[in-house]
């Protein structure tokens, strides 16, 4: 046995045994993690810098992560059985998104991924998830707000997804086949979510004093982060430029339109609120962040923090 | 090369075990290299489905199990759809009490909101009834929608179209 073996000491210590079981893909901690691009060509299109095409895809790929992971805190505490399970689907979906695209970042310029102790079985997006500081965050500040009510929730994925869905279908074409890939999957998956907020937000509105109320309390608690969605950064402007990215100022206007849809059969009017700003000269994209963002980090990497060889 | 094939096409879903990857379209590929190695290529049917790495070490086992070696692949484009599962595949999940997918509907163009639930033509596989109702979108996997049947009352899961 060598010292490595010998680390778990329990009574379950034969399960592990290397010499007598095949393999051990059937725990869930199996030291073979799959690759989720296995045999996928990420090579990086001609004449883009791998470093600019990471950072894009850690922003949608962020983006993804935060919202999954604020959807997922539903799980067990959703009005009911119903939406738990919605919810707690369409987290998944944008996890399933994140990890593409965290992956895919670490491929285009490895360099991105936070250095881990040697022999750490930490595959390069789960790093990307669970080792990065709050300011190597690439997302938008929309997806980091506590999740409120159901109506808030219901507010910020119909915000959310009607913006991320115009982001995708553009992105179908990119220049970048892995992306063009991932976008091309994201745009059916998140077709289902934008109608589930779209038809919640509707319903909610137009139903009880109460949850009509509960919907512009949401409103108010999330518009704010309304106009972040839209200003591009130098690297989305410049990788649109090259038709690798989009350049979200772009989706603007169609977002305008399919929201004003939702709005008017719902009798709701669209927002006109005060927006966040810039703070020291950036947003959620350029790495500054929100305090709600520090909680939901502090949460989400503690465990993998505190076992950065993948051991406990 | 078509044992090996045949081999591979006979792994069975890990969530929906009626279907084999075949049946549900997520076997791509199958070829076998020069010194022996035999290359799988798999499609998730979403971004997020857990079932992938079931998929991947049950075809690597399989294939071991007839002293085959194997490396599964994914392919991420074109991307799955629902359209993909075969007629033996829709026919056993009818068997199995689960009502298979419609064709996709044709799409060109921005993606429409759609503020109520695009009505399906579907009967309840259990009793045969057109009565049924859209209990939710989101069912016990990500592929699956919730019904219920008005008639024998029963519930019954839809694979989604997408």
């Amino acid at each position: 046995m060598t010292p490595a073996d010998d680390f778990h000491d329990s009574a379950y210590d034969g399960l592990l045994d290397h010499h007598t079981v095949a393999d051990d893909s059937q725990w869930a901690f199996g030291t073979e993690f799959e690759d989720p691009l296995a045999g996928v060509d990420t090579t990086v299109p001609a004449g883009e810098d791998p470093h600019a095409l990471a950072a894009y895809c850690l922003m949608i790929g962020d983006d993804a992560l935060v919202n999954a992971h604020r959807l997922s805190e539903w799980c067990s505490r959703a009005p009911d059985l119903e939406e738990d399970i919605a919810l707690a689907n369409i987290a998944l979906d944008l996890l399933g998104q994140a990890r593409l695209l965290l992956a895919r970042a670490a491929t285009a310029s490895p360099d991105v991924v936070p250095p881990l102790p040697p022999g750490s079985p930490v595959p390069p997006e789960d790093a990307l998830a669970f080792f990065r500081d709050d300011a190597a965050f690439r997302n938008v500040r929309l997806v980091e707000g506590d999740n409120g009510d159901f109506a808030v929730t219901i507010v910020r994925l119909l915000l959310f997804s009607t913006w991320r869905l115009a982001l995708l279908e553009r992105l179908q074409s990119s220049r970048d086949q892995v992306l063009a890939a991932v976008a091309a999957k994201g745009v059916k998956e998140v077709t289902y979510h934008r109608d589930y907020a779209a038809r919640w937000f509707l319903t909610l509105s137009r139903g009880t004093e109460e949850s009509r109320s509960r919907v512009l309390a949401g409103l108010d608690a999330v518009w704010r982060f309304h106009d972040e969605l839209f200003v591009p950064t130098r690297i989305e402007a410049s990788l649109a430029d090259s038709g690798v990215g989009v350049d979200p100022a772009t989706v603007a206007e169609e977002v305008a339109g399919l929201l004003d849809e939702v709005f008017s059969v719902s009798g709701v009017d669209r927002p006109d609120l005060p927006q966040v700003g810039a703070v020291a000269g950036g947003r959620g994209r350029d790495g500054r962040h929100t305090e709600a963002f520090s909680h939901l980090l502090a949460e989400m990497q503690s465990v993998a923090r505190a076992h950065p060889s993948g051991r406990w | 090369m078509r044992e090996v094939r045949a081999l591979a096409a006979s792994v069975t879903d890990p969530e929906m075990p009626m279907l084999t990857l075949e049946d549900l379209g997520v076997l791509r590929s199958v070829s076998v290299e020069d010194d022996g190695l035999v290359v799988v290529t798999i499609t998730p049917t979403y971004s997020g489905c857990p079932a992938m790495a079931t998929m991947r070490d049950d075809l690597v086992h399989r294939l071991a199990d007839h002293g085959l070696r194997a490396v599964v692949r994914v392919s991420l484009a074109p991307a799955w759809s629902s359209d993909w599962i075969t007629p033996r595949g829709r026919q056993l999940l009818a068997q199995h009490g689960i009502s298979a997918p419609l064709a996709v509907p044709p799409r060109s163009g921005p993606v429409p909101i759609a503020l109520r639930p695009l009505p399906r033509d579907l009967t309840c596989p259990r009793c045969g009834s057109d009565g049924v109702v859209l209990a939710s979108e989101f069912g016990p996997t990500a592929c699956r929608a919730m019904y219920g049947c008005t008639d024998c009352l029963e519930s019954f899961e839809h694979v989604k179209e997408i």
